[in-house]
C-alpha cells in the first residue's frame, strides 16, 4: 500500500523578515536575542534598539542546533553576517544551548521587556502562552518584572495542548480560532482540564453528534478558563497584553478577554517574538552602558 | 446472600457476583462511550459466567466514576468505601488501600473494622493514573503488557523530568533519539508514576499493611517501584485486583441488605 503523506495539522507557519527601512551598515549597536523554547525558537536582531530582522521556527528535536538554525533563518534575506553582532543574549527553556550567547537572561524578564517594547509602556500585565508553559507577569512602565506566576508542569492551556487537539480533530492549527466561532451556539467547556482526558471527552462529544467546530469551541473555552485562573492568582492590572503563540488563537483569546472584561492591547509585531526581542533589548542596554563585549 | 457489585470505570466496567463473601462470577468489558450499555453487558456476562439469572441476585451495588449510569444498582456505593471494604475483606490487616485504575488513583486509610478514616484522590491528571503508562508504552513502541518486565530488567535510574503525560511523551521521544536504552526509559517511567502516587498516599499516611487494587497492580514494574518509594517490603494484592471496587460494592450491598 502506497504511503500517504500524513497531513501535519499541528504545524504552524515559520516566518522570517528583514526591515527594509534600516541599513544595518549605519547602525552603531547591533544586538541579538535568541529565545529557545521547547516548541519554538526565535532570533531577533535589533539595530540601535529597533527591529532589524527576525526568524521564528520550530525548535525540533535537535535543540543544541536550534539557536544556530534560527539565527541563520533570521539572517537569510540580509547580507549582514553574525560577525557584525555586538552582543547576544540567550533566553528560554533552552538558553543553555545558545552557543553564541554572551550571557543568558530569564525568559520572564525578557518577556516583560519584550512586551513593553512591542505593545508600549502602558502594559502592566503580560500573559505569555507558549509551547509548553503559561506565564502571567506583572511589570512596570519600563518592562521590569514586579510579580509573576508560571505553569510549566501541565499541558492544559499551552500550545502543545492545542497542537494535540488540532491533530485529534484534523484541523490546521491556524484555523482553530476562526472555526471555533463558526457555530450556532456556544457549547459548555469540556469538563476535563487535563489534555489527555479532554481528548477522550472530545471523542465522546463527536460520537454524540457534536460538530468539530463545537468541540473546538468547547476546548478553547476550557483553555480560556484554565488560563484565566492563573491570571486571577497574579492579579490583572490594565493594560493587559498577550505574548507567545497562543495570542494568535482567537478561539482562546476572545473567550478569555470576555471572561476578564478587558480588551487586550494590539500590536503589529509577531507575538512569538517578545522573548527574543526583550533579550536583544537587554543586550542593547548593556552595550549602551559600555558593558558590552571587551574589544 | 447473593449480591453483585458493578464498578463503572473510565476504561472498563467490572462486575463481581458474590455469595456470602465468595466470588462466584465476574466480568470486565470496555466502558466505551455508552456507560449504560457497558454496565448491562458487564452484568450479563458475569451472570452467564456464574451460571445465574438476574433475579437470583438479591442486591446490586454500583460504584466508580460512571456510577450514575448504573440503573441496575439498588445502592450507590462511595468509591472509597468500596475499595476499603474490598481490601478489608481480602486482607483484614489492611490499613492503607491504593487503587490505581486507568484514569484515577485513590488512596484510603482504613481502620480494623473496614471503615474509611481518610482518603486522597487524583482523577484530574493522567500522569497519576494508568493512562500514563499506556501513553508511554505507545511512545516507546512497546506493548503495554511488556512494560513492567522491561522496566525490571534495568538497574540504571535516569531522570524523567516531565510531570505531564503530554510533555513526557516528547521527553521519551527525545530520549529515544539520544539512543537511551528502552529498558532504562521504561524504568524511569515506572519510577515517575510511582513517585507521584506515593506522594498522594503520603497525604493520608503510609500505614502497613498496604493493599493494592486496580488494573495497574498487574504491572510488576509499577509494584516494585511503588514498594521502593513507599519504603516497604510487602504490598498485598488480591487475585484479580481490577475487580476490587466491584467486590467492595457487592459486599456493601450485602451488608446494607441485611439492615
Amino acid at each position: 500500500m502506497a504511503e500517504e503523506t500524513k497531513r501535519e495539522f499541528w504545524r504552524w507557519e515559520e516566518t522570517n523578515w528583514v526591515n527594509p527601512d534600516i541599513k544595518w551598515q549605519d547602525a552603531k549597536i547591533i544586538t541579538l536575542g535568541i529565545d529557545v523554547g521547547s516548541v519554538s525558537s526565535q532570533a531577533v536582531i535589533m539595530a540601535d534598539g529597533r527591529f532589524f530582522a527576525y526568524g521564528n521556527m520550530r525548535t525540533g528535536s535537535d535543540s543544541p542546533n536550534s539557536a544556530r538554525n534560527v539565527l541563520k533563518f533570521a539572517l537569510e534575506h540580509t547580507d549582514m553576517t553574525e560577525e557584525r553582532i555586538d552582543y547576544c543574549i540567550g533566553t528560554g527553556y533552552g538558553r543553555v544551548n545558545v552557543p553564541m550567547a554572551d550571557r543568558t537572561v530569564t525568559e520572564i524578564a525578557c518577556h516583560a521587556r519584550g512586551a513593553n517594547f512591542i505593545y508600549g509602556s502602558q502594559v502592566r500585565t503580560v500573559l505569555d502562552v507558549g509551547g509548553q508553559d503559561i506565564k502571567a507577569i506583572r511589570c512596570d512602565d519600563k518592562g521590569k518584572v514586579t510579580n509573576f506566576l508560571m505553569n510549566d508542569k501541565c499541558a492544559a492551556g499551552t500550545g502543545r495542548g492545542m497542537e494535540v487537539f488540532a491533530d485529534l480533530l484534523s484541523v490546521p492549527i491556524g484555523d482553530v480560532g476562526e472555526r471555533s466561532f463558526q457555530i450556532d451556539r456556544e457549547p459548555p467547556p469540556v469538563s476535563s482540564t487535563c489534555v489527555v482526558y479532554a481528548k477522550s471527552e472530545a471523542t465522546g462529544l463527536l460520537r454524540k453528534g457534536l460538530m468539530t467546530n463545537e468541540v473546538l469551541a468547547a476546548y478553547c473555552s476550557a483553555m480560556a478558563d484554565r488560563i484565566y485562573s492563573l491570571l486571577e492568582r497574579v492579579g490583572v492590572e490594565p493594560q493587559f497584553a498577550v505574548t507567545g503563540g497562543m495570542a494568535k488563537n482567537r478561539g482562546v483569546i476572545d473567550r478569555l478577554k470576555k471572561k476578564m472584561g478587558l480588551e487586550p492591547m494590539k500590536t503589529k509585531w509577531d507575538t512569538q517574538l517578545a522573548g527574543a526581542a526583550g533579550a536583544a533589548l537587554f543586550g542593547y542596554a548593556l552595550c549602551r552602558k559600555g558593558k558590552g563585549r571587551a574589544q | 446472600m447473593i449480591t453483585a457489585g458493578i464498578d463503572c470505570g473510565a476504561k472498563n466496567t467490572k462486575t463481581a457476583i458474590l455469595n456470602d463473601g465468595n466470588i462466584i462470577g465476574k466480568a470486565s468489558v470496555l466502558t466505551g462511550f455508552d456507560q449504560s450499555a457497558a454496565v448491562k453487558e458487564s452484568l450479563d456476562l458475569a451472570l452467564e459466567g456464574a451460571g445465574m439469572k438476574r433475579d437470583q441476585i438479591q442486591r446490586i451495588g454500583g460504584t466508580g466514576s460512571g456510577a450514575q449510569s448504573i440503573q441496575e444498582a439498588d445502592i450507590k456505593v462511595n468509591d472509597m468505601k468500596a475499595i476499603v471494604m474490598a481490601a478489608h475483606c481480602f486482607f483484614p490487616t489492611a490499613r492503607t488501600v491504593v487503587d490505581v485504575g486507568a484514569e484515577a488513583a485513590r488512596a484510603a486509610k482504613c481502620d480494623e473494622k473496614g471503615g474509611v478514616v481518610d482518603f486522597a484522590i487524583n482523577e484530574k491528571c493522567a500522569a497519576g493514573a494508568g493512562t500514563f503508562i499506556e501513553a508511554m508504552a505507545r511512545a516507546l513502541e512497546t506493548p503495554l503488557e511488556g512494560m513492567g518486565l522491561l522496566a525490571l530488567s534495568s538497574d540504571n535510574p535516569i531522570p524523567l523530568n516531565a510531570q505531564c503525560t503530554i510533555f513526557a511523551e516528547s521527553e521519551v521521544v527525545g530520549l529515544i533519539h539520544a539512543k537511551t536504552e528502552k529498558k532504562d526509559i521504561s524504568k524511569a517511567i515506572h519510577d515517575a508514576i510511582a513517585r507521584r502516587i506515593v506522594s498522594m498516599i503520603r497525604r493520608i499516611g503510609v500505614n502497613p499493611d498496604i493493599v493494592m487494587l486496580g488494573g495497574v497492580a498487574y504491572n510488576p514494574g509499577f509494584v516494585t517501584a511503588l514498594k521502593r518509594e513507599l519504603g516497604v517490603d510487602q504490598v498485598y494484592i488480591p487475585e484479580s485486583p481490577e475487580f476490587g471496587a466491584a467486590v467492595g460494592a457487592a459486599v456493601v450491598a450485602a451488608k446494607d441488605g441485611n439492615g
